[in-house]
């Protein structure tokens, strides 16, 4: 229940401008993947085009091919709807809906095109979710109650069981710890090495301790200087990355003599 | 002895707290006032007509006998029109605000706007002489086709001029204070819940009954209540469209009154105890939406613990 996820030659546009220029990537399916980079070089923009979230922007549109297990994303007549329901995605703040308790929260995205769930089915569904964002034990006794009443931490990982409840072949997630403290940091990041079991896991992260401790291989993003367009810079394995990259720049930004 | 070098301080910045400070609670203060002056004016000059003989009052029944039917003709003109506006306000506000294109959605609200600026003597005479003539074919086929509906209960109105022409002149007339405000609500939708919608796999549909409609539901149940107290006390429309008369369920024939509708028909003429009544009855119009206010602010609050808020 993983599929992996090949970019060939994508160009990410705002309006007229390029935001990202010419990435070529191979995801692996059933791995970690880290996309790091200096702010405003282009990852979480490219991270977003993984699910079609990028064109909800007005004026946002791409070039090239994002294919998941070969099947374009930007094929012709592909509904975006559809790619959303196979590529999940965690945001960078916790956002579980308000009005929502819990469990509805979990059930969000099941219940979505008219599909019917019988009360066992979902409370099990419910359970296994939670179970699999490590929470359940947290909130099993108040389920009912509002997902916004619970600390950031435990709101994020409500939102990562939001996110496989509706069992995608691929987690995409945007920073998923910046808004969090180090103890829940911690969990989720937990959290991620047990996901990769089952999922295809994208982060995108500010945090380059963060994307040496969970990521198989990490994609470094970099940007000449304002107004020009991101690039990918190097990809390969972590280990690689971190202590041999091949690029000058990949070794300047890992080091912290930029960035 | 040592003197606290911390009760000093520098006047300056202090006179102008005091002065915003008590130009603020002047200001609430003065709200207050007018409406317990109003209040008091109401109730004072009602007594009259509320402990007169039920013989000197119009009608011959008593107050209560006199006003009871014009509440209900006010309620059915509010509701009817609520019923109308309410759900194209709300379709108008979520094209504006999640479906048309920017160009088209900012024609559209200045539009939308511009109803609102229209006098209500202008929609009163336009509901009197185009509306009813053009609408009263309509009411005789809804009476000889569903007729044994009590509500749609034959003969027809041949003028048109009935409560429920007057509801679809109030709906318009209700229609762009519900429609802005919604549209402003939805708006502020935050991107953050439209996005986590949108990410599960929702249709723009799907995400508007999941993220939008949810967050912006206390402040539909603002807007419809404003409309209905615009409704509740819409007085010229109605004086011209409706050809009033004594409470019946039939919404085609002529015949219902309104409260507001009813004093301003009456005033000009009256003296003494019948001054009195139509205080009296203005009154009750007051109370009436001041309740509907309470209720509103109650089923607000009933939902806080899932707004959002905290």
């Amino acid at each position: 229940m993983s599929k992996r996820i090949d970019v060939k030659d994508l160009n990410v546009y705002y309006g007229s401008f390029l935001a990202v220029e010419g990435v070529n990537i191979n995801i692996e399916a059933k791995s970690v993947t880290a996309f790091i980079g200096p702010s405003g070089c282009g990852k979480s923009t490219f991270l977003r085009t993984l699910n079609r979230m990028h064109e909800v922007l007005p004026g946002a549109r791409v070039e090239g091919e994002v294919l998941l297990d070969g099947d374009n994303l930007y094929g012709p007549g592909v509904d975006p709807v559809t790619v959303r329901t196979q590529v999940g995605m965690v945001f960078q703040r916790p956002n579980p809906f308000p009005t929502m308790s819990i469990r509805d929260n979990v059930l969000a995205g099941v219940k979505l095109n008219n599909r019917r769930i019988s009360k066992g089915a979902a409370d099990a569904l419910v359970e296994k979710s939670l179970r699999g964002a490590n929470l359940w034990n947290e909130v099993k006794d108040r389920l009912e109650k509002p997902g916004s009443g619970l600390s950031g931490g435990q709101q994020q990982r409500l939102c990562i069981a939001r996110a496989i409840a509706v069992e995608p072949q691929v987690i995409l997630m945007d920073e998923p710890c910046s808004a969090l403290d180090p103890i829940s940091t911690l969990a989720v990041e937990d959290l991620i090495n047990e996901l990769k079991d089952e999922y295809t896991v994208v982060i995108v992260t500010h945090n380059m301790q963060q994307a040496a401790r969970v990521s198989d291989k990490t994609a470094f993003f970099n940007i000449a200087g304002t107004g020009k367009p991101g690039k990918l810079i190097e990809f390969a394995d972590t280990t690689t990355i971190f202590n041999n990259p091949s690029q000058k720049a990949t070794e300047d930004y890992v080091s912290g003599r930029f960035g | 002895m040592t003197t606290n070098s911390l009760t000093t301080s520098q006047g300056a910045g202090r006179a102008g707290d005091k002065v915003f400070s008590g130009a603020t609670l002047a200001a609430g203060c003065l709200i207050l006032v007018v409406l317990f002056g109003v209040a008091l004016f109401l109730v004072v000059q009602a007594i009259p007509a509320l402990v007169a003989p039920a013989a000197d009052i119009q009608g011959g029944n008593g107050f209560f006998a006199y006003i009871g039917p014009i509440v209900v003709g006010t309620l059915i003109a509010a509701v009817i029109a609520l019923v109308i506006a309410t759900p194209v306000a709300i379709g108008v506000a979520l094209f504006i605000s999640h479906y048309a294109p920017r160009r088209l959605a900012s024609g559209l609200g200045y539009v939308v706007d511009l109803l609102a600026a229209i006098p209500s003597v202008v929609y009163g005479a336009w509901g009197a002489a185009f509306l009813a003539p053009q609408i009263s074919p309509a009411y005789g086929w809804l009476a000889s086709n569903m007729g044994w509906l009590p509500i749609f209960q034959g003969p027809a109105s041949a003028t048109g001029k009935t409560i429920l022409t007057a509801s679809i002149v109030l709906s318009v007339m209700v229609l762009p204070i519900i429609t802005s405000l919604s549209r402003e609500i939805f708006l502020q939708t935050p991107k953050l819940h439209e996005e986590a919608a949108l990410a599960l796999g929702a249709t723009r549909w799907e995400m508007i009954k999941m993220a939008v409609l949810p967050f912006g539901r206390p402040g539909i149940v603002s807007a419809v209540m404003l409309g209905l107290g615009r409704a509740l006390g819409e007085t010229m429309a109605v004086a011209l469209v409706l050809s009033s008369g004594a409470l019946t369920a039939s919404l085609i024939q002529s015949g219902n009154q309104t409260i507001a509708a009813e004093i301003a028909l009456n005033f000009p003429e009256a003296s003494g105890l019948k001054v009195s009544t139509l205080i009296a009855a203005g009154l009750v119009l007051f109370v009436i939406t001041l309740g509907v206010n309470m209720i509103a602010r109650w089923i607000i609050t009933r939902h806080k613990e899932f707004s959002g808020a905290n």
